[in-house]
């Protein structure tokens, strides 16, 4: 099997490598903070295969997300099922969703398009609301003693354990990103840049547009899905706050910061603002508007995102 | 073309790209290098506030701080505990249970305080109580969540404070059937803070032969509720409100609208006007009716010295406002908890003579041990049962009378009557 784009492949793996040993000379706070930013950045990373490299905006993503904390808690409070099953039905859940959605959703276009889904999400946040005795509602639900720990293969893992939980994050971070790799640089990827370029030319080359956009869409979701479960998994908590559009909104900057359309755009966009909003909230109430301004600066001289300038300037095969 | 040459302009030269970037990546990397250097000295005691700075609980958040600031100073002025002085490090926790697991989990790994307290909405506390748990990082709610004494949460979370809804709403039942009327039509928001009401209401009215003739759940995106006031049944004797957030004042102008001068007896909650002044016309229609109030927002008749000292410290006036701006009304019948629960995690320091995290378990065992607290400086709210199996408090309740735009207490409840049979123990859980 040939390798498209070795220099990025051997990026990722560097990458990789790099995160596995930060845990051993961060702190123990940053440790934890980097668990989060490696969950978050498998959600954006997700959300990037549809915004950067299919072009479509959408603003509902917190429903996939929500879908895979939903899926995998409920499974493990109401049945008891083990964690990686758990883990499985979460992301189940969040691909069958993303699907149905895209059926429907992807018959429109642009802004329809964004207003679409987002339709979509707040019906799906208000549903959990409305089935609050059985979701939990707004107060969530606190999952037993019994699912912080499980056994895979012989071996323990004990998710109250930081060494344990940042592990994991990375393992999952990890097979994304490859996966990722494989699906983005291939001639899949290519298919989805060529909608994302000009639709119209790709469905006249004779491709199905449709189904490439409905692939991407689902791919998106499902891998959303993979960061909702493990987050809801990996803190024991899951309630409607996850699916709250703010969610949504959290992936599009996390994305548009790093660089749409960049493979690692997302883990740099996610890291750089979940560490600056850490950092900020510490110092100020305001902090929302130094995000606020930074992410206008953002706009006005990295429109392409961090990687993305990288990208055009001096490193193309960054994609 | 302009664009173009406006694109150029805005450029940032690479060098200074770089600069930047070298910049911005050593302040974010600062706390990794600093969490290491700072160990834990032993020479004072922190503690940790994740308080809602911003979000929805914002009001309540400025008044929790505002109340810590003042009494931390005042046990600093004491002497502190157990000779050391006690440092308050604040983090905002967005009024969302991401951040505030995230603070949580800032306060444990990177400020490693003693202890945390100063949560109050449920679902944030919800979602950190685990946590908190699992990092085994004592953690002080000062929320009115059933969770804690439901058994949901772990043997490092306590509430030592104010009282849980089901005990509240329990306590209350009675005087509302004896005096207001037995058939009841309960208003609230459709989500769990409203159902904690709404079960826990029905079960405690009909205890009393009461009835719950009208059930009415409002949507939290509802900005008009004309459409909800025709399901009020005509056999209404009393109307139980509770209603949070800015459409409150809609609510009450359109109740008034829809039910005019013959109205039913009414009865809320005060949550749903905490920091919201009285004495305004939107509110006029709420004359005569009543509240629940854990601590009467207005100076009483009464007063006690208690509470005088409490409100000068806190720098709130006899009207439960700042004293440096009369429009500034406090969460008055909340923010005592996170006084109290100082003074609480204050005495079951001193009972353990805790001096640092060695002494964690003692000191834990030690709140469990604690049967109450005497109305006091240190409990101005008044007097208190601690359960130490469920670990939580269980504190008297006043019952308001709007007169004159003003709250006046017409009833008091006693702590004893607010008890209800235990549902956990968490003293059977290990640490």
């Amino acid at each position: 099997m040939s390798i498209h784009n070795k220099k990025l492949f051997l990026l990722c793996l560097a990458t990789l490598a790099g995160l596995f040993v930060l845990q051993f000379l961060l702190s123990d706070y940053l440790v934890l903070a980097f668990t989060r930013i490696l969950i978050l950045a498998v959600f954006a990373m997700g959300y990037n295969v549809l915004m950067g490299y299919t072009g479509l905006v959408s603003l509902g993503h917190a429903m996939f997300f929500g879908a895979g904390v939903y899926g995998a808690g409920l499974s493990s409070y109401y049945l008891g099922v083990s964690l990686p099953v758990a883990f499985l039905a979460g992301i189940l859940a969040a691909i069958a969703l993303s699907f149905l959605i895209g059926l429907l959703a992807l018959r429109t276009q642009t802004v329809s398009f964004m207003i679409v889904t987002l339709m979509f999400s707040q019906a799906a946040f208000l549903l959990i609301l409305y089935f609050s005795e059985f979701t939990g509602g707004d107060q969530g639900l606190t999952l037993p003693t019994s699912a912080r720990s499980f056994s895979l293969f012989g071996l323990e893992v004990d998710m109250t354990s930081d060494v344990a939980r940042y592990n994991l994050a990375l393992t999952v971070f990890g097979v994304v990103l490859l996966g990722l790799f494989a699906f983005t640089q291939g001639p899949v990827g290519r298919l989805l840049i060529a909608v994302r370029e000009n639709e119209d030319r790709t469905r006249m080359l004779g491709f199905d547009t449709y189904a490439i956009k409905l692939l991407a869409f689902t791919v998106s979701g499902g891998i959303s899905g993979v960061a909702g479960a493990l987050y809801g998994l990996m803190f024991g908590y899951i309630g409607s706050a996850f699916a709250e559009f703010k969610i949504s909104i959290e992936a599009l900057l996390f994305t548009l910061v790093g660089g749409p359309g960049t493979l690692l755009g997302p883990l740099v966009g996610t890291g750089l603002m979940t560490l600056l909003i850490d950092r900020l909230s510490g110092l100020t109430t305001a902090y929302l508007i130094v995000i606020g301004a930074l992410l206008v600066a953002v706009t006005l001289w990295f429109p392409t995102g961090i990687l993305g300038t990288l990208r055009d300037r001096w490193l193309p095969w960054l994609k | 073309m302009d664009t173009i040459d406006i694109k150029k302009n805005l450029t940032l030269p690479r060098r200074s790209l770089l600069k930047g970037m070298a910049a911005a990546g050593t302040v974010l990397a600062a706390p990794g290098i600093i969490g290491r250097a700072v160990a834990q000295s032993g020479d004072v005691i922190k503690l940790g506030a994740p308080f809602h700075r911003t979000g929805i609980g914002a009001a309540y958040g400025r008044w929790y701080e505002r109340t810590a600031l003042a009494a931390v100073k005042l046990i600093n002025e004491q002497g502190g505990i157990n000779g050391l002085p006690v440092e308050l490090i604040i983090e905002d926790d967005g009024t969302d249970p991401k951040r505030g697991v995230e603070a949580v989990e800032k306060f444990s790994a990177e400020h490693k305080v003693d202890a945390i307290f100063g949560h109050l909405f449920s679902h944030v506390s919800a979602a950190s109580a685990p946590r908190a748990g699992e990092l085994k990082m004592p953690y002080f709610l000062c929320s009115e969540a059933h969770s804690l004494a439901a058994g949901a949460f772990n043997r490092y979370v306590f509430q030592p404070s104010i009282s849980d809804v089901k005990s509240q709403v329990s306590s209350m039942a009675p005087w509302i059937t004896d005096n207001l009327g037995k058939k009841v039509t309960m208003i609230y928001p459709d989500y769990a803070f409203g159902y904690d009401h709404r079960d826990n209401l029905t079960a405690a009215i009909k205890a009393q032969g009461g009835e719950i003739v009208g059930d009415i759940a409002i949507p939290p995106t509802e900005t008009s509720y004309t459409r909800y006031l025709p399901r009020i049944p005509f056999n209404t004797e009393v109307i139980y409100h509770v209603l949070v957030g800015p459409g409150v004042l809609t609510f009450v102008k359109e109740l008034g609208e829809h039910l005019g001068s013959q109205r039913p007896e009414i009865f809320g909650f005060i949550d749903s006007l905490e920091a919201v002044s009285f004495d305004i016309p939107q509110l006029a229609y709420l004359d005569g009716t009543h509240f629940w109030e854990a601590m009467p927002r207005y100076a009483q008749p009464n007063q006690t010295s208690f509470d005088k000292l409490y409100r000068e410290k806190v720098g709130v006036d006899a009207n439960g406002a700042s004293v440096d701006d009369a429009k500034s009304v406090a969460t008055f019948s909340h923010m005592f908890s996170v006084w109290e629960t100082l003074f609480a995690m204050k005495k079951a320091m001193e009972m353990a003579d805790y001096k640092g995290p060695k002494q964690k378990i003692a000191m834990l065992e030690a709140m469990e041990s604690i049967t109450g607290f005497e109305e006091s400086n240190e409990f101005p709210q008044g007097r208190k049962i601690f359960n130490g199996k469920m670990h939580q408090s269980f504190a008297q309740q006043n019952i308001s009378k709007v007169v004159d735009g003003k709250l006046k207490v017409v009833h008091t409840v006693s702590p004893e009557d607010t008890l209800y049979p235990d549902e956990a123990d968490y003293t059977k859980m290990s640490f």
